[in-house]
């Protein structure tokens, strides 16, 4: 059961995840596409707000404060009773609202598959080649040494 | 003593209808949009993030436009708009080995893990114009290739296997980190309030003291272990939630400075280090962050402090622009009462050194004419 949980949670954590990386634009889109129901009761939100960002001196030390970024947050209730969340970098209300009432469609047994089909997996699919496309740009500006022979011997 | 004195608004409200004009500019060449200058000027908008201390493209790319290109000025507003919203909280603190790398250089190792990854650099073009950019044609895709996705570990990490360099800066396991946002400066300050504070720091002045240190204002002999340059993704704690909930990523420059030390009776020689963190793509700054956060470290290690760029004080105190620009720029304000003040005073003086020159006029004549 613990295992179950903790697998659910990481799931969970993986949709939040892909929401708050994707544009509010894909969102938008593949909802309309998908007809995701769009009705939900604000218990907070959409609201923008702050968070510091944390480094670490050195790279893997103490934590220092590096600066400020702007997150908008949501928290809404479906009729069926499940509470969604939404966190994510920048000011797009929109977004917010629309993550959140994903993230409670998610914890529905009967909505989760359609959320993940129709929703999370065709964002992922675009996140992960987005990334695989700047890996590879990146990956020709790798320096190949090669060394030269000068003289005889 | 302040006098209030009422008049302007007229002439104010006019100026300020006047800036709007020509901030527009000529009508007939088209309005600049806020996506244009975070696709296009977007060095500029990253430097307007670090220095405004707020990660957020677009409000950089309006405060650009509203202050008509003004870096200082852009600055100055992102940092008044951050003081209107709330604050959720700190984020845990990011993990740089896990970036997903556009640029990592070394100066120090030719073949690390990972391999040394150019990006996109002015390093090696011609700065020659070009004038097909002025022409605006048409830009081939960049090329791709192929490649595992190989672990990129920090250089800091190869040189600490030998022990050969200092580890990364811990403190105190119940020290909470200073935020310079919510306590006045206090001196000596702690290493993590210095970062901080240089992370929001002018990229001129910090570029300036960091070339003092290696024209022999301090000389701490520095190699750039690495530069990398890439996103890095956000969490945050929050009650409502059973893990830390995932915001998103940002793009952040490090640098890691690898500093000569010869160590002391206490300490055996090995290398000293630098840091450097900034927002945005700006290695520039990270560097100068970096030479200047190891200048900083001087008493640390019992180097003598000679020169501006080791001084704590003087340099944490002038590094923020924006306090600087008030100062600096609050002179050209009305002080009409002070300097009425002034000019009293100096009209006094004025005539009591008349009145002593004529007093001796008089005594040489009369010496004379006897």
């Amino acid at each position: 059961m613990r295992g179950q949980e903790a697998r659910d949670q990481a799931e969970r954590k993986a949709v939040i995840a892909t929401l708050a990386q994707s544009t509010g634009d894909d969102i938008v889109r593949l909802w309309n596409e998908a007809g995701l129901p769009s009705e939900a009761e604000f218990l907070r939100g959409p609201e923008t707000g702050l968070v510091t960002v944390r480094g670490r001196i050195g790279g893997g030390g103490a934590p220092f404060n590096v600066g400020e970024a702007t997150v908008t947050r949501a928290t809404v209730r479906l009729a069926s009773g499940e509470v969604g969340h939404c966190y994510a970098l920048g000011r797009d209300k929109q977004k917010a609202k629309l993550a959140a009432i994903a993230d409670a469609l998610w914890q529905d047994p009967t909505r989760r598959n359609e959320v993940e089909t129709k929703l999370i997996a065709p964002l992922q699919a675009a996140l992960a080649s987005a990334r695989e496309r700047r890996r590879a740009e990146t990956a020709a500006t790798k320096v190949d040494f090669f060394t030269m022979v000068r003289g005889e011997d | 003593m302040y006098v209030a004195v009422k008049g302007g608004e007229a002439a104010i409200a006019n100026a300020h209808a006047l800036l709007a004009d020509r901030r527009r500019g000529d009508r007939s060449v088209p309005a600049l949009r806020l996506d244009q200058i975070v696709e296009q000027l977007a060095l500029g908008v990253d430097r307007v993030m670090s220095e405004g201390s707020l990660y957020d493209c677009e409000l950089a790319a309006l405060a650009i436009v509203q202050a008509r290109g003004d870096m200082i000025e852009a600055i100055f507003l992102v940092r008044a708009y951050r003081t209107t919203l709330p604050r959720f909280g700190y984020t845990k603190a990011i993990d740089t080995g896990a970036m997903l790398v556009e640029r990592r250089v070394s100066a120090t190792y030719k073949d690390l893990p990972g391999g040394q990854l150019l990006g996109p650099t002015f390093d090696y073009t011609h700065r020659l114009l070009d004038p097909e950019l002025a022409a605006g044609g048409d830009v081939a895709e960049p090329l791709q290739r192929a490649s595992e996705a190989d672990a990129m570990p920090r250089v800091s990490a190869i040189l600490a296997r030998e022990g050969l360099i200092e580890p990364d800066g811990d403190m105190s396991q119940d020290h909470i980190p200073g935020d310079i946002t919510r306590e006045p400066l206090e001196f000596p300050m702690a290493r993590d309030i210095r970062l901080q504070a240089l992370s929001r720091g002018d990229e001129g002045f910090l570029l300036a003291l960091g070339y003092s240190t290696q024209r022999g204002y301090a000389r701490n002999h520095p190699f750039v272990g690495e530069v990398r340059i890439g996103e890095v993704e956000l969490e945050l704690d929050v009650p409502e939630l059973p893990f830390a909930v995932p915001l998103g990523s940002v793009r952040v420059t490090e640098c890691q400075m690898v500093n000569q030390f010869k160590g002391s009776a206490k300490a055996p020689p090995q290398f000293t280090r630098g840091y450097g963190l900034v927002f945005g793509q700006s290695e520039r700054k990270a560097m100068a962050m970096a030479l200047c956060d190891r200048a900083l470290r001087a008493t640390e290690f019992g180097e003598d402090v000679v020169a501006a760029a080791q001084d704590e004080e003087f340099v944490i105190s002038h590094t923020d622009n924006v306090q600087a620009t008030g100062f600096v720029e609050h002179l050209k304000l009305p002080h009409y009462v002070d300097f009425q003040a002034e000019l009293d005073l100096v009209r006094r003086m004025r005539a009591e050194h008349d009145a002593r020159e004529n007093a001796g006029r008089a005594e040489e004549k009369r010496e004379a004419a006897e």
